[in-house]
C-alpha cells in the first residue's frame, strides 16, 4: 500500500469528527500518562546520578566514605579534594581530606593545559581545513572530484587501531613522540566526518549570491569566505562544538603518543592516576574531585551551547 | 540555468580551461584540497597501506624497523587461541550491548515522543555521551565498588550480597556493557527520536480512528517504518562495541587490577592488540589481528548496506 493512499484514506475517515488527542489513544490515558513520565523520570535521574555522585564524593574526606558513612550529601564536609587537585592545598589539608601520604599524584593544571591545547589546536585545524575541502567538493569543478570525495568517505570506514600502529611509527620517525605536534597531527588536517558533515550543508547554499559575486570578478577564495562561511556559522559552530568534544575525550592516541606526564592530556592522566592508586583504600575522594573537574569544561560547553548538539544529532547518525 | 550562465562567462573570461573545466579546474580547487590532501594521504592512505604491510614484518618499535616475514603472523594469529578468546569475549560485549541499548532507547525514544518535545530533557539525555569514556569508567568504577560502591548498598536495601562487578571473571563483560550503555542510552535514543519525527502522525490518527490499540500501531506502523534508523543504530551500536577500549583499560587498569582482568576476562581484542603492539613490542602481529579487526568491521558495515537496501522505509 502506497503512502498517498494512506494519507487519503486518513484524510477522509478523519475529517467526519474531530481528531482524538494523543493521550485519549492510551487505553487508560492518566494511568499510562503517568506509568510513562515516571520511567522517564526515572531514566532522567539514572543519566544525572553519577555526577552528582561525584561531587558528592569529592566534597567527602575518604575517613568518612572509609568508615562505610552512606549519605546523599557529602559525609565529613570538606573542599581540601579539589584543592588537592589544583595544588593548592597545604600538607595539613591533604593529611585531613586524605587521611594518609598522598600515593600517586598528576599535574591537574599542566594536563589541562594539555587537553586545552589539543583540543582548541585540532578544532581549528580540522574545522578550517575540511570547510575548505568541503567547499571544493561542493562547489569547484574538477576532474576526478568525485572519485576523491568517494575515497575520502572511505576513510570512515577505517577504524582508528588500523592506522594507530602505522601513525605511531611515523610519528617516531619525524621525532614527534612526547610533543604536541605528534597529538596534533593525525587530527589536524581533516576527518571524513567532517568534510561529509560541511559538504551537505554547501549543498544546501543558494547559488544565486556566489554566481553574483563570482561574475563581479571575486575569486573563489573571496567567496569562500566572504559568503560560504558567513551564511555557515550555525554548522561551522556546531562543527567545531563536537569536534572539540570528541578531541578532549580522545584517549588511545595521546596514551601511546604521550608517555612523557608533562604531554599528557587529562583523559590519559587520569587513567595513569588509577593504575598508580592501590587496591585497597584508593583515594575516592580525590579521585572524583579530578574527575569532575576533567568534565567540567565539556558540561560548560554544553550548558552554552546545548541546543547546537542535540539539534545536530540525528542530522546524518554518525555524530 | 543560472549556473550556466554564470559559467559559461566565467570560462568565457578564462579560456585557458574550456568549459569541461567549469569554475577554473583543479588550479583553484588545488589550495582548497591541499591541506585535507595532505592530512588525508599522510594520516588515512599512506597508513592504511602501510598497516597492511606491517602486518608481513617482525616490525620493533624500540628500533622502529622491521623485516619481511611474510605470512608468519597471520599463520600465528590463525593458531592463537587467545586471538579467537577475545574476540568471543567482544562478541559478548556487543550482544549484551544491542540488546539493552536498543530495547532501552526505543523505550526512551517511544516515550518522548509522547510526552514531551523539551530541549532540556534531550540534553540531560545526551549528557553522558558527551563525557569522556575514561572518566564515565571511573565514575561507574567508583560506584559499583565492591565494598563501598552506592550500588552495591542500594542492592543491600533489598537484601542482596555485595556484587563483586569487576572483580568476577563472569560479571566484568555485563558490568562494562552495562557503563557503555548508560553513556550511550540517551544518544541512541536521539537518534531513534529524530526517526520519529519522519513518520506522518496521520497514519497513527488513521489507526485510531479504525480502532487500532496502542500495541498494534507500534507493532503496525512505528516499527517497519523505522527500521532504516533501526538499521543505522544496530551497526552503530555494533561497530561501535566491537572497537571498545578506553572503558576496559580505565576501569580494570587501576586500583592495582591488570588491564583486561580479572584473568584476562574482559580482554578485549582492541586491548590484545594494544598489548602485542606496546606491551609485547610485536607491532607486525598486533597489524596482522587489526587486520583481522577491520575485515569484521567492514563485513558488519557491507551487511548493514544490504540491511538498510532491505529495509528501506516503506514510505521511501
Amino acid at each position: 500500500m502506497s503512502t498517498p493512499a494512506v494519507e487519503d484514506v486518513a484524510a477522509d475517515v478523519a475529517r467526519p469528527q474531530p481528531l482524538a488527542q494523543p493521550s485519549a489513544r492510551l487505553g487508560k490515558p492518566r494511568i499510562g500518562r503517568a506509568a510513562a513520565w515516571a520511567f522517564m523520570v526515572a531514566i532522567l535521574i539514572v543519566s544525572v546520578f553519577p555526577f552528582w555522585w561525584a561531587l558528592r564524593t569529592g566534597l567527602s574526606t575518604n575517613g568518612e566514605l572509609f568508615a562505610g558513612e552512606q549519605s546523599l550529601l557529602p559525609v565529613g564536609y570538606t573542599d581540601n579534594n579539589f584543592e588537592r587537585v589544583l595544588g593548592t592545598a597545604s600538607d595539613e589539608e591533604i593529611l585531613e581530606s586524605l587521611g594518609r601520604q598522598n600515593t600517586g599524584s598528576f599535574d591537574f593544571l599542566q594536563s589541562l593545559q594539555v587537553s586545552v591545547i589539543v583540543s582548541t589546536a585540532v578544532t581549528v585545524g580540522q574545522v578550517a581545513f575540511s570547510a575548505m575541502a568541503a567547499y571544493a567538493f561542493a562547489r569547484l569543478r574538477f576532474r576526478g572530484r568525485d572519485q576523491l570525495f568517494f575515497l575520502f568517505l572511505s576513510g570512515l570506514m577505517i577504524p582508528p587501531i588500523f592506522t594507530l600502529i602505522p601513525n605511531l611509527v611515523l610519528v617516531k620517525n619525524l621525532g614527534w613522540l612526547n610533543s604536541y605536534p605528534g597529538i596534533i597531527a593525525p587530527f589536524f588536517f581533516m576527518t571524513p566526518f567532517a568534510v561529509f558533515f560541511l559538504r551537505q550543508f554547501f549543498l544546501g547554499i543558494s547559488r544565486e549570491v556566489e554566481e553574483a559575486a563570482l561574475l563581479d570578478g571575486a575569486g573563489h577564495f573571496r567567496t569562500f569566505f566572504g559568503i560560504i562561511v558567513p551564511v555557515s556559522a550555525a554548522p561551522l559552530a556546531t562543527l567545531s562544538i563536537l569536534t572539540y568534544i570528541t578531541s578532549w575525550n580522545e584517549f588511545l592516541w595521546p596514551l601511546v603518543v604521550a608517555r612523557d606526564p608533562a604531554r599528557q592530556p587529562l583523559t590519559v592522566a587520569l587513567g595513569q592516576f588509577t593504575a598508580q592508586q592501590p587496591g585497597t583504600s584508593p583515594d575516592w575522594s580525590g579521585l572524583m574531585a579530578g574527575t569532575l573537574l576533567a568534565a567540567l569544561p565539556i558540561i560548560v560547553i554544553f550548558l552554552a551551547f546545548g541546543r547546537k548538539v542535540v539539534d545536530s544529532i540525528g542530522f546524518s547518525g554518525i555524530k | 540555468m543560472i549556473q550556466t550562465a554564470a559559467s559559461s562567462q566565467v570560462s568565457r573570461r578564462r579560456p585557458l580551461f574550456g568549459s569541461s573545466n567549469l569554475h577554473g579546474g583543479w588550479r583553484s580547487a588545488f589550495w582548497f584540497l591541499l591541506p585535507a590532501l595532505v592530512g588525508f594521504v599522510a594520516f588515512y592512505l599512506y597508513p592504511a597501506l602501510r598497516g597492511v604491510y606491517i602486518s608481513f614484518t617482525d616490525w620493533n618499535l624500540i628500533a622502529n624497523r622491521g623485516s619481511w616475514v611474510g605470512a608468519d603472523n597471520y599463520d600465528r594469529l590463525l593458531n592463537d587461541r587467545q586471538v579467537w578468546e577475545s574476540l568471543k569475549i567482544t562478541f559478548k560485549y556487543t550482544v549484551i550491548n544491542i540488546v539493552t541499548q536498543t530495547i532501552l532507547a526505543v523505550a526512551i525514544a517511544v516515550l518522548m515522543d509522547r510526552l514531551t518535545k523539551s530541549v532540556t530533557i534531550r540534553g540531560i539525555l545526551l549528557l553522558p555521551w558527551l563525557i569522556p569514556n575514561v572518566i564515565v569508567a571511573l565514575l561507574w568504577v567508583w560506584m559499583l565498588d565492591g565494598n563501598l560502591g552506592i550500588v552495591n548498598e542500594f542492592l543491600g536495601l533489598f537484601g542482596m550480597d555485595p556484587v563483586r562487578f569487576f572483580t568476577d571473571t563472569g560479571k566484568v563483560i555485563p558490568s562494562l556493557a552495562g557503563i557503555n550503555t548508560w553513556r550511550h542510552m540517551g544518544y541512541t535514543a536521539l537518534l531513534i527520536f529524530a526517526g520519529l519525527q519522519t513518520i506522518p502522525r496521520s497514519l497513527y490518527e488513521a489507526a485510531a480512528v479504525d480502532g487500532a490499540s496502542e500495541r498494534q500501531m507500534f507493532r503496525d506502523i512505528t516499527i517497519p517504518l523505522l527500521r532504516p534508523i533501526l538499521a543505522l543504530v544496530l551497526v552503530i551500536t555494533i561497530v561501535g562495541s566491537l572497537q571498545v577500549f578506553d572503558t576496559v583499560f580505565v576501569a580494570t587498569g587501576g586500583f592495582g587490577g591488570q588491564p583486561g582482568g580479572p584473568a584476562n576476562a574482559s580482554r578485549v581484542i582492541y586491548l590484545y592488540i594494544y598489548q602485542n603492539a606496546f606491551d609485547f613490542n610485536q607491532l607486525g602481529y598486533a597489524a596482522a589481528i587489526s587486520v583481522l579487526l577491520v575485515a569484521i568491521l567492514l563485513t558488519v558495515t557491507f551487511l548493514q548496506l544490504k540491511l538498510l537496501r532491505a529495509g528501506e522505509s516503506d514510505l521511501a
